[in-house]
């Protein structure tokens, strides 16, 4: 499975409309859409750092490394290379 | 001088006997005087206690989730304002910084709350918004490389004695809402105290007025935008944490009082404990507090794991374990009859506290709400129920 394919799950597995309503691009920033609430950017980050194997520091905690699936993968991948 | 962690068990065991010896027998004159004496709280934090889930570098006791929840159990079970110290000054404030901190705020002001030195309280609740907290209407500008932070708090926890604050506030044309650290001796910071309170009023709840206050670019906490999504989240997932070990705490002081009068009180010839209806009562309560602390157990393991779904468990225990506080206290005051019902016995003041578990950090219609949308995704098996 993709880093872009795991990320579309773990959204697709936390959303706040249903996925069987809604359907999102790799771009599309998901807050913006309301498809997830506020809650997720918290679990998304305590997710990012027991999968990937990272932690995430305060000066990475900016909504634009999390709101689209391309920003996301592209954040890990860079902390993953840099690491 | 704090202890350091070569051994979780005897500090708990240490904890027990404080609470028994410093806490619970002063329980309802803290009330009466609205105040945990400060000579009270320079005590804990001298014994660590103000730094329990602290790292040892941060001067903490470095006790793990399990620890540290069994440890709010038993201030829990004292007096809630003294666990709603820990809350608000270890957890919402000093746990963010440790997470979200810079090094300069971490020194400034994480290292004084474990040394007891200083007691911070997280400012995000207003006069019209409460659960609904990524509206706050407080307000900030950029002047300069400053921020002007102006709004008004309420319902703030320890604020009547706080050192300083994190405030929460949205920028006026982008919204985007942000943390800053705001020390309470600052020019436009005014405090006054709310009073009639239901309980917990050891808690010095204050209302908190922002004039124009203005803060330099290193008290901002985090990153701009990110003060909701990021740091209240952060902070509230901690509260949560605390405020289920609290009510697993409240539920079993209810209990042990209840078994005790049961016990001990004869009514038509017989210990009352001899009644069906009262072993029914005493069983549920057993049970009640046995499942709530293995939620809180759980919340706590999954903590120590970095497991994504442990802020979802956390909001789990914190919503069973204050609601079974409540029905434990409800209990109690029913087993003990007008007793129950007399201040002479601390059930009477349990059943008032147990109230504030089902609003503060969220009201169980809030947790309800979040622990739903959880199911609705985990639970929904299309494939395989086809029938509908």
């Amino acid at each position: 499975m993709s880093m872009h394919e795991q990320i579309r799950n773990f959204i697709q597995d936390n959303l706040v409309v249903f996925d069987d309503e809604v359907e999102f691009s790799n771009e599309d920033n998901i807050f913006e859409l309301g498809f997830v609430n506020s809650l997720f950017a918290m679990k998304l980050v305590t997710y990012i750092e027991s999968e990937f194997n990272t932690t995430i520091e305060s000066d990475e905690m900016d909504i634009n490394n999390f709101n689209t699936i391309d920003n996301i993968v592209n954040f890990i991948s860079s902390k993953t290379v840099y690491q | 001088m704090a202890m350091t962690k070569n051994n979780p068990q005897s500090i708990l065991e240490e904890v027990k006997q404080f609470v028994d010896e410093d806490i619970r027998p002063f329980a309802a004159d803290f009330e009466t005087q609205q105040a945990l004496p400060r000579e009270l709280i320079q005590k804990m934090g001298r014994k660590g206690y103000l730094a329990a889930s602290f790292p040892e570098e941060f001067g903490g006791l470095g006790l793990d989730p399990l620890e540290y929840g069994s440890l709010v159990e038993e201030f829990g079970k004292g007096a809630l304002s003294t666990a709603m110290l820990l809350t608000v000054s270890t957890g919402l404030v000093g746990e963010t910084l440790i997470r979200w901190g810079t090094d300069y705020q971490q020194e400034k002001y994480v290292l004084p709350i474990a040394r007891g030195e200083k007691i911070g309280a997280f400012a995000l609740t207003e006069p019209g918004v409460g659960s609904g907290a990524k509206d706050v209407e407080s307000a900030y500008v950029k002047v300069g490389d400053n921020y002007r932070i102006t709004g008004r708090k309420k319902w703030i926890s320890f604020g009547e004695i706080a050192d300083f604050f994190i405030v929460i506030a949205a920028e006026q044309s982008s919204k985007a809402v942000s943390a800053f650290l705001v020390d309470r001796k600052l020019e436009g910071v005014n405090i006054s105290k709310m009073k009639g309170l239901l309980s917990c009023a050891a808690s010095q709840l204050a209302d908190i007025e922002l004039t124009g206050v203005e803060v330099g670019p290193e008290m901002m906490v985090g990153k701009e935008g990110m003060g909701f999504a990021g740091i209240a989240n952060f902070a509230l997932d901690y509260g949560r944490f605390n405020v289920a070990w609290m009510g697993v705490g409240l539920a079993q002081e209810a209990l042990d009082v209840m078994v005790t009068y049961a016990r001990k009180r004869s009514q038509s010839g017989q210990k009352i404990f001899h009644h069906q209806l009262i072993k029914g009562i005493i069983g549920d309560t057993v049970t009640n507090i046995m499942a709530a602390r293995s939620l809180c157990k759980e919340a706590a393991r999954m903590r120590i794991e970095n497991h994504p779904d442990a802020a979802i468990q956390t909001t789990a225990a914190k919503y069973f374990s204050s609601t079974v506080a409540n029905k434990a206290a409800a209990d109690a005051i029913q087993v003990l009859g007008a007793n129950g019902c007399s201040s002479r016995f601390p059930v009477e003041r349990l059943f008032r506290e147990a109230k504030v578990l089902e609003i503060i950090e969220g009201t169980s219609q809030l947790q309800q709400q979040m622990i739903a949308l959880y199911g609705a995704n985990k639970y929904y098996q299309p494939k395989r129920i086809k029938e509908i």
